[in-house]
């Protein structure tokens, strides 16, 4: 402990003969101490495992002192020594400072007899005590590190009915071993100074310290009596980090019962919000008896079976986030004209995350959200802005209007209807469960091929800015849905056969080339064993659209002139339509198996494994990505499920590379016909005007000189 | 995670989506209780599962009585034999660098890599070009290390520094509380200090020699590099790394749970500073 100023009469510290006594004898001290402490009669309690950890706290961290303390005490109380009379004053002297915390120890009951044995020897036998002792008291060495030790002893003796007796102990009225004689007088010393002495360090240890109104003393008695409560293992070791959080203490004691914390309120608040999803909804308390009338179907999918053929392939949040997750899209279906809803996936943000939910409207639901996309021309591709050189030619020099810009926007392609293509599905995002869905809007082309051009984290907030070049056309709710409609093109898969295209037999070979667009289950399907599942990847179809390079899933002509552009003058068109012939973009198929996806150099852009390998008859196949690592797709029988959890990027071996700025754009070119003539410097223009004046002022001179020849007036 | 707390650890930090088949878990529960028994260890972590393309490593590490002391790491590729990989060296984190992409599942298996040697001949200087064959076993050693050193983080107050010089856990650690611990300056990184001695004296006159011995969070660059978030309606703070994805902190407030997992590629996101 902290440094004690050294105290006049010090109490002895252990002959160190006793000490070589420890071994045999250290059981029985530990004993001995023990029943001391159950010490009724006193209801000091406390007194001697205070008294063995004491010791201990010196900063050497060696047992051998507290050991050497216990023993001789122990001894001299086995052998009825002056130690037995130690230890009755260390148990008058505690109750007056400390306040015991009763243990309940039945030992130390038993033992308590004991004890009060002892005290009557003591009583009875004082004088042959003190003389045996005077006999074989050797000086024992001081030890200043130990002051507790010290001090308690102190104050043992200043309560204590048996002054006198101790006070006639040689071992307490040791001097300092610096003065280096030995004290052995066994004359009773005069009360007056020792008394003294232990008033005084008690006052010194109760000032109170300059921060707060505690002293040394209270805090010390706090600390032990929460090392006595808790008990610790090793508490030597803890005992820095015990201090620091005793003293924390003073400064936030919990007082008021009534009021919540402030900085539990959120979490608090989520809690409301999670409990609300458990309650049924129009029913009320859950004691109510009456079930639901209709347990009909249920738009939302058995989450929980996901879950867990999940969970066999080490995927997937965990079992109460996902019941949470149910809750929260059972609300939503409440909530929403639904007709099918599938959890999607989880997305990983930065501040926060998206859980996204997959949903279809029933027939004719569609709330218009028509918003003037079109408009945005934000998309603008600068790389090929060569449309400004064109149309020079058509310049007319013979009124000088102005010229009007012959830069077209690029046509903006128009994104996709509501449940075609990359927007067959609607999808609705939360933060977390309980929380409040929010729809996300449909994906525009534009979007798409942006997003493929940048790589981005999502910060968690829909409405926040996508700062990136070339610059995204949204915020992030845009960014995320173009993301969304990425991954589900790229990693929807299910079984070889699940889905089959429906009997109409369309023309393969339409004008869009897109081929089929829709699929419908297949009710004969028998399952694929599973270990044909992780075999062969051919098993595995994809059944979304692959979105092509414009952005869409069907391919659109761009240059299919709008009512708007036609007005235009058909000259411009024919030289336009020259070299922008665009081609049809293709891409796979719907239904195509994945031994076709392409490889990421070199790499397999699809792992299987088997779920166990421990007992491949119950496993199941499980399908994981490269190419989006996070999209896993598990199937079992007749079932199969797709999942995306993850931070929503795709994965690439190089280093992702940013779009580069446009080029510079081209100066006019300066010919015969226009020469750009740099600007006079102010300096030049100086000189200039200053010629000028010189000649004027010689002009006028000769003028003058003229007129006054002439006498006439000129005009200047 | 601690292995004597893998289930409540796997449990808490399944946030990020990727975790272990109850298969798997099991077997972990009782191979890595025998690997403390047989190589003595104080405290056997459950470090993450690097993700191969033919099969994935399990990766365990074994810590001594002080825990700041080096890392045992051992790797498995079935959760039930474990094998002891050799300490990383500079020199096997410097030749590992060069070899991108995912790792291939087997420990065997040796990347080539072609480089260009100065090779002296008599007066004749010529490149030559080598080829070096690094095993699979070399780089994950590296990328472990790497990890480690990077984004292995514990929450202040976990351990503590006596003066006779070893580190121990802090058996009265009772967690952050919900302010401290949305604050990057509560983390520490769990190995050797480097920037502690760069703190101004005026800095290091507030900390606690026993506590903050360690470096925090706040200076890690780039700056942004960690996403801290509270899941569970507010009953968790999960730390992710963006500069290593797949490495998840998670730590209730309040309690004595913390731990941190990765499950992921091995693969440094060395395009973070585009995608902040």
């Amino acid at each position: 402990m902290g440094d004690l100023p050294p105290y006049p009469d010090r109490p002895p510290q252990q002959p160190p003969d006793r000490r070589t006594s420890q071994a045999s004898q250290r059981q029985y001290s530990r004993d001995q101490v023990q029943p001391l402490a159950a010490d009724p009669e006193e209801g000091q309690q406390i007194a001697p495992d205070a008294q063995r950890n004491a010791p201990g706290w010196s900063q050497r961290g060696s047992l051998s002192q507290q050991e050497s303390l216990l023993m001789p005490r122990a001894f001299q109380a086995e052998e009825a020594r002056i130690g037995s009379m130690e230890y009755p004053s260390m148990n008058t002297g505690f109750p007056l400072e400390f306040q015991p915390q009763p243990y309940s120890d039945e030992s130390r009951i038993q033992a308590a007899e004991v004890t009060t044995s002892l005290m009557q020897r003591l009583q009875q036998g004082q004088s042959s005590l003190f003389q045996q002792l005077d006999s074989t008291f050797p000086e024992p060495p001081v030890n200043p590190l130990d002051p507790f030790n010290l001090y308690q002893t102190d104050q043992f003796s200043e309560g204590a009915q048996h002054g006198p007796y101790i006070r006639d102990d040689p071992a307490l009225q040791f001097s300092p071993s610096e003065l280096g004689f030995p004290h052995y007088s066994a004359e009773v010393p005069e009360p007056e100074p020792l008394e003294l002495a232990v008033q005084n360090a008690k006052a010194y240890l109760l000032q109170t310290s300059i921060s707060c109104d505690l002293s040394l003393y209270e805090h010390l008695v706090n600390l032990l009596t929460k090392i006595l409560n808790q008990r610790p293992e090793d508490p030597l070791s803890v005992l820095e980090s015990l201090n620091r959080t005793t003293q924390w203490e003073w400064f936030h004691p919990k007082l008021d019962t009534l009021r919540d914390e402030p900085e539990m309120q959120p979490t608090y608040e989520m809690a409301e919000k999670q409990k609300a999803l458990f309650t049924r909804s129009g029913g009320g308390a859950e004691g109510e008896q009456e079930m639901e009338e209709e347990v009909g179907e249920t738009p939302v999918p058995n989450i929980m079976e996901t879950a867990f053929y999940f969970e066999q392939a080490g995927v997937g949040l965990s079992s109460d986030e996902s019941f949470r997750i149910f809750l929260a899209m059972k609300q939503l279906a409440e909530q929403q004209p639904i007709h099918t809803c599938r959890f999607w996936g989880k997305i990983l943000g930065m501040n926060r995350s998206y859980l996204v939910a997959e949903v279809e409207f029933r027939e004719g639901e569609e709330e218009a959200e028509e918003e003037e996309v079109e408009e945005m021309t934000e998309g603008g591709e600068v790389m090929e802005a060569h449309g400004e050189e064109e149309g020079e030619e058509d310049e007319e020099k013979t009124v000088d209007i102005i010229p009007k810009p012959v830069w077209k926007p690029p046509p903006v392609i128009p994104k996709e209807e509501s449940r075609s293509g990359a927007n067959k599905y609607l999808y609705f995002v939360c933060n977390e469960p309980g929380l409040p869905w929010t729809r996300l809007p449909h994906v525009t082309p534009a979007q798409i091929v942006n997003a493929r051009k940048i790589k981005k984290f999502f910060t968690g907030y829909l409405d926040a800015p996508v700062v990136s070049y070339p610059p995204f056309p949204g915020n992030e709710a845009n960014y995320l849905r173009a993301q969304i409609a990425r991954i589900s093109a790229a990693t929807q898969v299910s079984p070889l056969g699940f889905y089959q295209f429906s009997e109409e037999e369309g023309d393969e070979e339409e004008e869009g080339g897109a081929g089929r667009d829709s699929y419908e289950e297949n009710p004969d399907f028998e399952g694929i064993p599973v270990l044909e599942l992780v075999d062969s990847m051919a098993n595995w179809v994809h059944h979304t659209q692959h979105i092509l390079p414009q952005g869409r899933c069907t391919w659109v002509n761009p240059l299919q002139k709008t009512e708007e552009e036609e007005d235009l003058g058909e000259e411009e068109e024919k030289a336009d339509e020259g070299p922008e012939e665009v081609e049809q973009e293709v891409g796979p198929p719907l239904l195509t198996p994945l031994s076709e996806d392409a490889e990421i150099m070199h790499l397999a852009p699809w792992t299987t494994r088997l779920s166990c390998s421990l007992c491949p008859q119950y496993s199941v196949a499980v399908v994981r990505s490269n190419l989006w690592p996070g999209a896993y797709a598990y199937a079992s029988g007749k079932k199969f499920e797709n999942i995306y959890i993850g931070w929503g990027h795709k994965y690439s071996p190089e280093n992702f590379n940013p779009a580069l700025p446009a080029p510079i754009q081209q100066e006019y070119p300066s010919g015969p016909e226009i020469m750009e003539m740099s600007d006079p410097t102010v300096e030049e223009e100086q000189a200039l005007k200053a010629a000028q004046e010189q000649a004027l002022g010689a002009t006028e001179e000769e003028e003058e000189g003229e007129e006054e020849e002439e006498g006439e007036e000129t005009d200047d | 995670m601690d292995a004597d707390s893998l289930l409540l650890s796997l449990e808490l930090a399944s946030g990020s989506g990727q975790g272990l088949s109850p298969d798997r878990r099991a077997s972990l529960l009782t191979s890595l209780m025998l690997v403390k028994r047989d190589y003595r260890y104080d405290r056997v972590l459950f470090w993450g599962r690097i993700l191969g393309l033919v099969a994935d490593y399990y990766i365990a590490q074994g810590l001594s009585e002080d825990q700041l002391a080096q890392r045992k790491t051992l790797y498995s590729l079935n959760c039930t034999e474990w094998s002891l990989l050799p300490p990383a060296t500079e020199e096997m984190v410097a030749q590992s660098s060069v070899v991108k992409g995912r790792f291939m599942g087997d420990p065997s298996y040796e990347y080539e890599h072609t480089e260009l040697q100065k090779v002296n001949e008599g007066d004749k200087v010529f490149e030559e070009e080598i080829v070096v064959q690094i095993k699979e076993e070399t780089r994950l050693v590296s990328v472990i290390d790497q990890i480690d050193k990077a984004v292995a983080i514990i929450p202040r107050g976990a351990l503590f520094k006596t003066p006779f010089g070893p580190t121990h856990v802090n058996r009265t650690f009772e967690g952050l509380s919900l302010s401290e611990a949305k604050k990057l300056s509560s983390y520490f990184h769990f190995r050797e200090p480097v920037e502690l001695k760069n703190k101004t004296l005026l800095e290091k006159a507030d900390l606690d020699p026993s506590l903050d011995f360690m470096d925090s969070l706040e200076h890690d660059i780039p700056k942004g590099s960690w996403s801290i978030q509270m899941e569970r309606g507010n009953a968790l703070v999960v730390l992710r790394s963006l500069l290593w994805p797949g490495l998840t902190f998670y730590h209730a407030p309040r309690t004595k749970h913390y731990g941190y997992i990765y499950v992921g590629t091995g693969e440094k996101n060395m395009d973070l500073p585009f995608m902040l």
